[in-house]
């Protein structure tokens, strides 16, 4: 990593320095635990918050984009009168749950039905973990990071499945299903997004991806994947699955409430069902995050002379606009029947990732060529991925559109 | 071609997501307890006991005939007519009670009122923290003036009023007929 000095100012370093601060009270023997300890605390309270707020700005985003306000009520306990523009609506909303009855059917699995909402939380959390915030910002650098994250991430499946059969409820056990064959459809296309960042960064640490993507000294472009014609490719795949895989609209299915009550939260109440809701909120933020480090460069600023600004801002920022994208997509999107959900992961996807493959393989393959060749390899590498969509595009599509309306004009 | 579609979708909400800021007229919602959507002059909810002067309670138009006591389908209505020292019934009620929580605005009680005694209201703001005693209206609450009869269903009113002055002149001719047969003679009544 090239590290000219304003990479090391004092914002840069603060969150490590108060974390060898705190740590320097603690004697030799306890200074590891307690220093994960604070990457635990510290990362609860970042990200509890950023949850909040969240949940209110997605309402907000809804809200404007249905031409209503949204949210704008909620003041301040023992002053009237204020409004803040709602923005203590998270607490309120807080408040709210907490106090609510927590509801167990009888004939639940009262133990599978108590852990589900647990295990769905700390799968989510334990995504979080290999995700580099920062220059040395990261709780675990393993080696095998992005294997570990997209492990933990498909785990939290599980504990929804979980959720769904402890339930004991025909809307919750068919959501459960769904959310299964969500994950088996949705997976592939995932991982298949990623292979070729390891693949061309040679590495399954997260941390070695980023610097693989660090600025040229005094270069204006970044050199981030996704301005690579397989990294553009790889992060729109990764981005659908991404919103499949958090069970975000249009592949809320498992949730689908205008068909399935609520499918797996239906049984649940009070602060079980807003775990459920953190932890959706907490899958976005992992995979939106993880998005950002394989093709968004991570906390690398977009160019040398931003490096000022420090990483890990930069890097929420790619986070929260890759979040604020999905709520946009949300706003706008339909829910897709399941077996269009199916249809689009296996013909679609799963076929454009492996070509895909091929694109990054070639790209890597003419890494040497300059000069005019330079507009050969961007050719050929845009035929590999224009000419595979179009073809693919058009089978799936015919027959389908345009709708002919018998009794609507 | 495949995406087109979500492309203009997003384009359709980011314009609506944009315009909200800078165009109040595309907010649809109005915002309740500080504004209000005006009511429509026929909508109603629950009735209301008109009265005439500035004391409630002593002008009310109601004679306590029990009419509406007896009419009003949920039997909502508990009327106890005033009596006087020697049990006579007088023309007014003692207590008159509407339980809005049985209530259902059917109004039927306006249509039987021989006196135009009883009217449909609007005020629709009735939450109460209690469900037995917060929402048993009795007369005190219940007796409104004419004139917020005439604010709120102002057709209506007018019809009413105008029919009221008609045979308030009306009895007035005849009782003046009664206590003077001579001029009666003169001028017939006009009812003849
Ligand atoms: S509106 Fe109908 S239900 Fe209500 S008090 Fe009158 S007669 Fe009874
Ligand atoms: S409101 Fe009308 S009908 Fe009912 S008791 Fe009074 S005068 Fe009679």
């Amino acid at each position: 990593m090239n590290a000219p000095a304003n990479t090391n100012s004092l914002l840069e370093r603060a969150p490590v320095m108060i974390r060898d601060w705190i740590i320097g009270f603690f004697p030799e023997s306890l200074r590891w635990p307690v220093g994960a300890l604070l990457a635990i605390a510290a990362m609860l309270a970042v990200f509890g918050l950023v949850f909040a707020f969240l949940t209110l700005a997605e309402r907000k985003l809804l809200g404007r984009a249905q031409n209503r306000p949204g949210p704008n009520r909620s003041g301040l306990p023992f002053f009237r009168g204020t409004k803040l523009f709602g923005l203590t609506q998270p607490f309120a909303d807080a408040v709210k749950m907490l106090t609510k009855e927590d509801i167990v059917p009888r004939a639940a699995d009262h133990l599978l039905h108590f852990l589900a909402p647990v295990l769905v939380v700390a799968f989510a959390l334990m995504t979080f973990a290999v995700i580099p915030y920062g220059r040395q910002l990261v709780a675990v650098d393993i080696d095998a990071g992005v294997l570990y994250f997209f492990a933990a991430g498909a785990a939290t499946e599980l504990a929804i499945f979980m959720a769904g059969w402890a339930s004991h409820n025909k809307y919750s056990l068919i959501g459960a299903m769904r959310a299964l064959a969500q994950l088996i459809s949705y997976e592939l296309p995932l991982l298949l997004s990623v292979v070729p960042v390891v693949m061309l960064a040679g590495t399954l640490s997260p941390t070695k991806i980023v610097e693989a993507q660090a600025n040229v000294p005094g270069g204006l472009i970044p050199h981030w994947h996704v301005f690579t014609p397989w990294g553009a490719v790889g992060f729109a795949i990764f981005m659908v699955a991404a919103l499949a895989e958090a069970n975000r609209s249009p592949f809320d299915l498992p949730e689908g409430e205008s068909e399935l009550v609520a499918g797996h939260l239906t049984e649940y109440s009070g602060f079980k069902y807003a775990l459920f809701f953190m932890a959706e909120y907490f899958g976005m933020i992992g995979l939106t995050g993880m998005g950002a480090t394989l093709f968004l460069g991570g906390w690398q600023a977009p160019c040398a002379f931003l490096e000022f600004i420090p990483s890990y801002l930069w890097f929420g920022v790619k986070m929260l606009s890759l979040i604020l994208f999905m709520m946009w997509i949300r706003a706008t999107l339909l829910r897709l029947r399941i077996d269009q959900l199916t249809r689009l992961a296996w013909k679609f996807l799963v076929p454009l990732a492996l070509i895909n493959l091929g694109t990054a393989a070639f790209w890597s393959r003419t890494d040497s060529w300059s000069g005019p060749l330079q507009f050969v390899r961007w050719a050929i590498a845009l035929a590999l991925i224009v000419v595979p969509f179009v073809v693919i595009g058009r089978r799936l599509t015919a027959g389908l559109a345009p709708r002919t309306y018998r009794y609507a004009t | 071609m495949l995406g087109t579609g979500i492309i203009k979708g997003l384009a359709v909400t980011a314009k609506n997501f944009v315009g909200s800021f800078y165009d109040p007229a595309r907010l649809v919602t109005v915002e309740y307890p500080e504004k209000q959507i005006p009511i429509p002059e026929n909508y109603r909810n629950f009735p209301f006991l008109v009265h005439e002067g500035d004391d409630p309670i002593a002008t009310l138009r109601c004679v306590a005939c029990k009419i509406c006591e007896n009419e009003c389908p949920p039997q909502c209505i508990y009327i106890v007519a005033e009596r006087d020292e020697k049990g006579k019934v007088l023309k007014k009620p003692k207590i008159f009670d509407i339980d809005i929580a049985v209530c259902m605005s059917c109004q039927i009680c306006v249509e039987v009122c021989p006196f135009d005694a009883i009217k449909m209201d609007q005020h629709f703001e009735i939450a109460a923290g209690n469900r037995f005693e917060g929402l048993l209206l009795h007369r005190e609450q219940l007796a409104k003036p004419n004139s917020y009869y005439q604010k709120i269903h102002p057709t209506e009113a007018a019809e009413v009023d105008a029919m009221l002055t008609a045979m308030k002149a009306r009895q007035a001719a005849e009782k003046s007929a009664k206590a003077k047969p001579a001029p009666a003679t003169q001028t017939p009544p006009p009812a003849a």
